[in-house]
């Protein structure tokens, strides 16, 4: 890698000014905010905060989170990468119209993908009383807060696994079929390790985005304590209620994940970058 | 190098049936998750007459807080696009300690959860915060109010432009900036005449999806607005507002016309992209 000739010049007084700015918009849009609210979660001391956070309705939020995250992204990593695959490696009619369509769910409000999800699926809809009568609930339930989260994380997994594929050359695979190796194998040996970062990355992109998501979830999930609500929603009741200590807990573990998600993401990306170096 | 000798042609045909059932698979999938529910809003939201449809749009209420998405993401705009190209700058041009910590924390509010964000600037920016104390006392109200309401929309678009520009600057702008300026040009010339013209296609698509994001942000807006019928209420507000008073053709009809901007907004996506990719 070259270095960049114009960085020996940064000294000069226009190169502090953008520096400066930089650091000051940071600062208080992000550094600042960050420390204001863990100093605020840590003042009334380790116990307290530890109790705010293992509150029965607390503790349940939370784990509702995880699990339907969790969920969220073993389907979105499958139907993600068949997608994708789908997109690079064949040609169908309306190919690259669905391919234009893929963002939408990055384009639409977070609000209105649960809007749109309860007019299709709520209790007195076409399908949803259909579910209903059946004795499935889709809406103010647990598989709306999964259809929610399989909405707005859709496009992560798909866009992180087309230039991978993109980029691979089939001949590998075409050698491994040689050498006699089936399609599960090939796909197993050969495909999955080459897609195998950018597949991770998809998974832990749409991941953090579950964790805090909000907009769609308080709409589709009826926020409904110890049955669908969520950690995200849980923090704006207890906002809502005038309780900011309880709000704080949780807010503190999310944030804590939301760090934790960027380190991996940044590991991920080196990854990545080693794996085009070959 | 033939690459198709008997035994991939073989297996290719015995693919063909799993290739047909991979796509079938895929389509469905995007059919139902991704497209099925904006039928179902469309249905929904026309099955009482378009005569209601407009009224519920002409409210004093509705029309209110739709102007105040316009204003917020107007401003927005141009602050993001001018901290965005700065950050942008610092961040390829220059070298300076911490400058890792620095990117990640600039990647931060795409993981930090909306309604996390929204706390956050509470505890700054309430009566009772650090620098919302301040404010407070030379009578200026940033909590429940516009300037907060700005501040929860810039930071969850704050990544999209210099996240875009960043690789744009990497690749083209240096070698011809360095041209530029061996050539006698002065910075403020190299940048105009320059950096821009070479960066303009990244910065128009940072631009949009942070138009795309500040119509549809709503969980750190909801939170640090007080959502305030006809003050603090912007579209998306509106919408929840509505939806939660049971009023459903308000929340429909008004979810529409973000549908229809977000499709907008996504035909602009995929339009500044291709030139992008030139």
């Amino acid at each position: 890698m070259s270095r960049n000739p114009l960085a020996k010049i940064s000294g000069t007084s226009s190169d502090l000014l953008l520096r400066s700015l930089s650091f000051f918009y940071i600062g208080i849009l992000i550094v600042l905010p960050i420390i204001a609210i863990s100093s605020e979660a840590f003042k009334g001391g380790l116990n307290n905060l530890w109790t705010n956070i293992t509150s029965s309705q607390a503790l349940y939020s939370l784990k509702l989170t995880f699990i339907t995250a969790l969920l969220m992204v073993i389907l979105n990593v499958i139907m993600g990468t068949a997608t994708a695959w789908v997109l690079v490696r064949y040609n169908f009619p309306l190919k690259n119209l669905m391919n234009a369509l893929i963002d939408l769910p990055f384009a639409i409000p977070t609000i209105v993908t649960g809007i749109m999800l309860v007019a299709l699926y709520g209790p007195k809809s076409f399908i949803g009383g259909f579910f209903n009568r059946q004795g499935i609930e889709i809406i103010f339930a647990k598989p709306g807060i999964i259809l929610a989260l399989l909405y707005v994380s859709f496009p992560f997994v798909v866009r992180a696994v087309q230039p991978v594929l993109h980029e691979m050359e089939k001949d590998m695979e075409e050698a491994a079929i040689t050498l006699g190796a089936g399609p599960f194998a090939v796909f197993r040996r050969v495909v999955l390790p080459t897609l195998l970062p950018a597949i991770l990355t998809g998974a832990a992109l749409s991941f953090s985005r579950a964790i805090g998501e909000f907009g769609s979830i308080a709409i589709v999930s009826g926020n409904i304590p110890f049955k669908t609500q969520v950690a995200s929603v849980y923090i704006y009741g207890e906002i809502e209620s005038y309780n900011p200590q309880g709000a704080l807990g949780l807010s503190v573990v999310l944030l804590f994940f939301s760090f934790l998600i960027l380190i991996l993401l940044n590991r991920l990306q080196t990854w990545n970058r080693r794996h085009e170096e070959f | 190098m033939k690459s198709s000798n008997e035994s991939v042609r073989v297996i290719r045909k015995k693919r063909h049936l799993g290739k047909s059932l991979l796509i079938g698979a895929v389509m469905g999938w995007f059919l139902i998750l991704i497209l099925l529910p904006l039928y179902g809003i469309i249905k929904e939201a026309f099955q009482n007459g378009f005569q209601l449809l407009i009224s519920s749009l002409t409210t004093p209420e509705s029309r209110h807080s739709f102007l105040l998405t316009l204003w917020i993401t107007a401003v927005t705009i141009i602050t993001n696009t001018f901290f965005g190209v700065v950050l942008a700058v610092v961040l390829v041009k220059q070298r300076f300690r911490g400058k890792l910590l620095f990117e990640g924390l600039v990647d931060l509010p795409f993981a930090v959860s909306p309604v996390v964000a929204g706390f956050m600037f509470i505890i700054l920016f309430g009566p009772r915060g650090w620098i919302g104390s301040w404010f407070e006392a030379s009578g200026i109200k940033i909590v429940y109010a516009f300037p907060g309401m700005l501040i929860a929309t810039l930071f969850v678009t704050l990544p999209f432009v210099a996240r875009e520009v960043i690789p744009v600057l990497r690749e083209f702008g240096l070698q011809q900036e360095e041209a530029a300026f061996v050539l006698g040009a002065s910075k403020w010339q190299t940048f105009w005449r320059v950096t821009l013209p070479s960066i303009k296609w990244g910065l128009a698509y940072g631009v949009t999806l942070t138009i795309a994001r500040s119509i549809g942000e709503f969980g750190a807006v909801l939170v640090i607005s007080g959502s305030i019928i006809r003050k603090t209420q912007t579209a998306t507000l509106h919408i929840h507002q509505e939806f939660t008073d049971f009023n459903y053709v308000g929340a429909f009809s008004a979810a529409i016309i973000l549908a229809l901007a977000s499709f907008f907004i996504l035909t602009l996506m995929q339009r500044i992209y291709k030139r992008k990719e030139i």
